[in-house]
């Protein structure tokens, strides 16, 4: 049988899929899968068969009040991270676009945190929040204030990662809306500038909508980033003080690697994927209609 | 505002009031400071972590005593492996499946290819449980391939070079063809120079990413012979084990430097890259 050459390019073109296709059904589709049955069943003793318990695994986390504490504190952290680092990101963008002396040293300044890794700013601000030599506590000291405990007492914990995470991602969101505005025809601000618009109306008239493409898809990102990176936790908090800034992915890690319960750790994680697919949809219908693909 | 030629270079910045350009140098001195200060604690002796003063004695010991204290040398060999691993890895099967997909009649091409994109939301960290199972039956815990395998077949990374592919017109590679090129010739000599920006950007924006991923390469992970930088940094630094101050930050800057260091020599590609990468 001879192949026609329309069936040998199919074949070419699977052939060259093969190893992407591979690796992601192993690392990214198996797993997935596999964590879904998991959340399904409870694993039997001492090599006795699974046993199916249909949504028992999710009644039982929905029932345990740590679970919620944890997606309470996600969604406090993405409430708290997301608005503050979009604003921030915002001026600092619109500060570099303006004839500012120093301009390239100011933008350095607001990007470099963005390359640094979790972990290692994690470890500098310790020296900020430690208890009794941390910078900050030293310096209420000087002011004549009594310190605070930033990462031991519940009440402020959170809030001490939540700041951290706004100035390591900050500057990553400045870099889009900096493009967005030099993107920008001047001839919008010239008209403006005709016009006598006030530079106040002429952001929120003109400039802001005109950023809201950007500041969708920062928004997306910052959502994944809310959900997906928890490092900084490994070094500041460990999830505590008594879970006070314990997250969803920080929870799945103890769950499967400190109390080796592989059933709850999947059940958090398909809950995870779900936040995840809220997200994508919210890209995936949103984000593009507005963009152009080829 | 006649006297501007059309082609004159427009003064496209908008000028700010000076109360801005104080915010804005306020702002900027808050956002460098914990890395100055880190500076600062890293080459003192370590009773200067809290009492500033200007003149306080320099010195490096800080950054031998972290450099003994910890195999940092191995954990620069084992990052600098990961990273030039998967940066090549991710070339080789991003680029062939970027390829069929830009220019092969796959059935079902549209389906796949919304299943590639899956994975720009489901990364290999969030299933960390099952893919350190499936990690383990190939036998890959404890090694840097390990580490690695899982980013290989990137989304971001296939998404980018299908959508440069297809901007390459047909016409370079009929010719190619008519020079007698098969088809693998035609994509190392025709798409493959073609993308060379797009590889660029993807590069450093996966170079940084394994430089500072964490939380995976933590859990494959269990001794120093194939820990990367961050999480020999983790471990050095976890508050628990009372290691110094001073010597924390020595180690945590050693950790940082190549990258920082390679950020502001090459900080136009690196912000480019990261632009390339992000809107898409």
């Amino acid at each position: 049988m001879s192949l026609t050459a329309y069936h040998k390019m199919q074949l070419y073109g699977a052939l060259l899929l093969l190893p992407a296709a591979v690796l992601l059904t192993t690392f990214a589709y198996l797993p997935t899968i596999t964590t879904v049955i998991n959340s399904l069943f409870l694993p039997g003793f001492r090599g006795a068969p699974t046993e199916f318990v249909g949504l028992e695994n999710y009644q039982v986390l929905f029932d345990d009040p740590t679970f919620w504490k944890v997606a309470r504190n996600n969604l406090i952290y993405a409430i708290g991270t997301i608005p503050t680092s979009i604003a921030l990101a915002l001026c600092m963008a619109l500060f570099v676009n303006g004839k500012l002396r120093g301009r390239g040293v100011v933008r350095m300044a607001y990007f470099t945190p963005t390359i640094l890794p979790m972990i290692a700013a994690a470890n500098i601000w310790m020296f900020f929040y430690a208890p009794q030599i941390g910078l900050f506590n030293q310096l209420l000291g000087i002011l004549g204030f009594s310190g605070v405990n930033w990462l031991g007492d519940p009440s402020v914990a959170l809030g001490s990662v939540i700041a951290m995470s706004v100035w390591k991602e900050a500057g990553f969101f400045m870099i889009f809306y900096l493009a967005a505005l030099q993107s920008m025809p001047p001839e919008l601000k010239e008209a403006s500038d005709l016009e006598g618009t006030s530079r106040w109306h002429f952001f929120w008239r003109v400039t802001f909508p005109l950023l809201m493409p950007t500041t969708l898809f920062v928004l997306i990102n910052a959502l994944i980033n809310a959900v997906r990176v928890v490092d900084h936790l490994f070094i500041l908090t460990k999830g505590g003080p008594n879970n006070a800034t314990n997250l969803l992915l920080y929870y799945v890690y103890e769950n499967a690697f400190s109390f080796f319960d592989g059933t709850t750790a999947a059940t958090i994680t398909v809950v995870i994927l779900l936040v995840l697919a809220v997200v994508a949809t919210l890209k995936f219908t949103i984000l593009d209609r507005r963009t152009h693909y080829q | 505002m006649n006297t501007t030629t059309p082609y004159a270079p427009r003064d496209r910045f908008v000028s700010i009031s000076s109360l801005e350009t104080v915010a804005a140098w306020l702002l900027a001195i808050i956002w460098i400071f914990p890395l100055l200060y880190a500076f600062w604690a890293a080459f003192h002796p370590s009773e200067f972590m809290v009492n500033f003063e200007l003149f306080a004695p320099l010195t490096l010991e800080n950054f031998a005593n972290a450099w003994s204290q910890a195999p940092f040398a191995r954990y620069y060999l084992n990052t600098f492996a990961l990273v030039t691993g998967v940066v090549i890895g991710q070339f080789v099967v991003c680029t062939l499946a970027a390829f069929a997909f830009a220019r092969f009649p796959i059935p079902g091409k549209n389906v796949l290819f919304m299943l590639v994109l899956i994975q720009l939301f489901v990364f290999p960290e969030v299933l960390i449980v099952e893919n350190y199972r499936i990690a383990s039956e190939l036998g890959l815990i404890n090694t840097i391939t390990g580490i690695g395998l899982p980013y290989v077949a990137s989304a971001l990374g296939i998404f980018l070079l299908r959508q440069t592919f297809k901007t390459i017109p047909r016409e370079l590679e009929d010719a190619a063809r008519i020079e007698g090129c098969n088809w693998l010739e035609i994509l190392w000599k025709v798409y493959v120079p073609l993308a060379k920006p797009t590889y660029l950007a993807y590069g450093l924006v996966s170079i940084s990413h394994h430089w500072n991923n964490f939380i995976w390469p933590l859990v494959v992970t269990n001794s120093v012979e194939s820990r990367p930088l961050t999480v020999g940094l983790g471990v050095f630094s976890a508050p628990e084990t009372g290691v110094n101050w001073a010597t924390v930050s020595a180690a945590t800057l050693l950790s940082i430097a190549p990258l920082l260091v390679a950020f502001l020599l090459f900080q136009r590609q690196f912000v480019q890259s990261f632009l390339r990468a992000g809107i898409r």
